[in-house]
């Protein structure tokens, strides 16, 4: 770190001290913090992957995570719905509370948790079963029982992903015979069809051509009328298109946290500048 | 240095002769006014199109380089060199203006004395100097220091515009000269807008901030 005392101010870039210069920020600085991280830290045994990061995150946004393979992006989006319990040898410190809630509170049930914050991975992971079942099966296992509520449930989060016109007359047909940028959409569908709150998005588009990059943007764009959308990517562009705050990580800390356009026009930090202009990372 | 490093670098060394080019043509267009050197004023002419080939070369250069998605200093690096090769372009013009008229006046005798013309021409010129010596050296201070100093070439050319009405009431021969000279000073106040232009356009480029039309808009806060 070349600017330690640069972290010290930014490590709680809460929504009133974002840095914010436009009507438009000040319009979006209204918005309430859904997500609130404080003081958090996190080792992979001796290796301490998020060095007290603080951060609160805003409703019905979309934030960008940004920074090198390593900074402790996915890290730290995997603490929002706790999937870094599932591996051995996690310590973490600190608080990450959603709606006010501790999420690691003693009456927290992770799959409650879960159910909560939904996830898109990098690559699509659809059931080897057909697309109508593979949303249906999330459904049921929250308790949806009924045919036709289900399959309401269905076409509704379809729609929601945008693949419904694509693949309402094959609905019974494997989800496998779908292209990847439509694969991803249909995990997208089976994420939101439980209606979290949160949708956390790793890489989400990376694995797929423009077109299909350009829908899952669309489709963030959307979603965010509904959910509270935080997004890893390493495409900067992509961060510039559809977030609204972006936070840049580096070697496990949080460099800098701020309304995107500021990020990607006028970043405050010469870290985040060298950065996203590709002079290192 | 990188590919994409070497490019901006390209952008920024264009923009350069560009400016050198347009320096060049003022001080050559009000040389020939006051030397009444027709060819001096016609050779402007000629040299103005090679800024205008420029001026293409730069939005060529810039409107490439924004297709591969440039951010931060990079982003605005590319926007200021496409305003500011439109205003070294229009530099450019208003030099040919002032050799057009040069030539015009050349045909008369003088109708007095050019004082204020030479030291609306040096505040110009001093304030692009200045400007472009900002833009490379990355001074945000001299930048800023530019844009005040635009109301005093304003000043002056308000005082030519008045003393050649005068000469004009006092005599309707004088009028055709007056009505060329007017012009000069008016180019010549445009050349200082221009400066102040690129001023402004180097502290948004080095700061993130926009400056302009701040007392109006009452922008003028540090962010």
């Amino acid at each position: 770190m070349s600017e330690p005392q640069a972290t010290t101010p930014m490590t709680r870039p809460t929504v009133q001290n974002r840095e914010t210069e436009t009507d438009a920020d000040a319009d979006a600085d209204a918005v309430a913090p859904l997500i609130e991280v404080e003081g958090l830290s996190l080792h992979y045994g001796d290796a301490q992957a998020l060095k007290n990061i603080s951060v609160s995150i805003r409703e019905k946004v979309v934030t960008a995570f940004i920074g090198p393979s390593g900074c402790g992006k996915s890290t730290l989006l995997r603490c929002f719905n706790r999937m870094n319990d599932l591996i051995d040898n996690v310590r973490i410190e600190g608080r990450v509370a959603i709606g006010g809630e501790d999420i690691h509170g003693p009456g927290v049930d992770p799959i409650e948790l879960r159910k909560q914050v939904g996830m898109v991975f990098q690559r699509s992971n659809p059931f080897p079963k057909s697309i109508h079942e593979n949303i249906a099966y999330a459904l049921r296992l929250h308790g949806m029982r009924d045919k036709d509520a289900l399959d309401q449930a269905i076409e509704t989060s379809l729609k929601q992903a945008a693949l419904w016109d694509e693949v309402k007359d094959r609905l019974h047909t494997s989800a496998l015979g779908l292209s990847g940028g439509q694969q991803q959409r249909l995990c997208i569908a089976r994420a939101i069809a439980i209606k979290p709150s949160i949708l956390l998005m790793d890489e989400p588009a990376s694995a797929l051509d423009p077109i299909a990059t350009a829908r899952i943007e669309d489709l963030a764009l959307e979603l965010k009328n509904d959910f509270t959308i935080v997004i890893v990517t390493h495409n900067m562009q992509q961060a510039a298109r559809i977030s609204d705050d972006t936070a840049f990580f580096y070697l496990g800390e949080l460099i800098e946290f701020n309304a995107t356009s500021r990020i990607f026009t006028n970043p405050s930090h010469k870290q985040t500048e060298d950065y996203v202009t590709g002079r290192f990372g | 240095m990188s590919h994409f490093e070497q490019e901006l670098a390209d952008l920024k060394d264009t923009l350069l002769r560009m400016a050198s080019l347009a320096k060049d043509v003022v001080n050559k267009s009000v040389k020939a006014l006051i030397e009444r050197d027709d060819e001096l004023a016609r050779a402007v002419k000629e040299e103005d199109n090679a800024i205008d080939e420029l001026e293409i070369l730069v939005d060529e250069k810039s409107v490439l380089l924004l297709s591969k998605a440039p951010l931060a200093n990079d982003l605005r690096l590319i926007t200021v060199a496409l305003k500011t090769s439109h205003d070294l372009e229009r530099v450019g013009d208003e030099a040919t203006t002032i050799a057009r008229r040069a030539i015009e006046l050349g045909k008369e005798p003088q109708l007095k004395d050019y004082i204020d013309i030479p030291r609306m021409t040096n505040m110009a010129m001093e304030m692009l100097d200045d400007a472009l010596d900002a833009f490379v050296t990355a001074d945000v201070n001299k930048a800023k220091a530019i844009v005040p100093r635009d109301k005093e070439v304003d000043a002056l050319n308000k005082q030519m515009q008045r003393e050649l009405a005068g000469y004009m009431v006092e005599d309707p021969k004088n009028i055709t000269r007056c009505l060329h000279l007017m012009t000069i000073s008016k180019s010549l106040e445009r050349v200082a807008d221009h400066a102040k232009n690129i001023a402004e356009e180097v502290v948004f480029l080095y700061e993130g901030r926009d400056i302009r039309h701040a007392a109006n808009l009452g922008t003028d806060q540090q962010s």
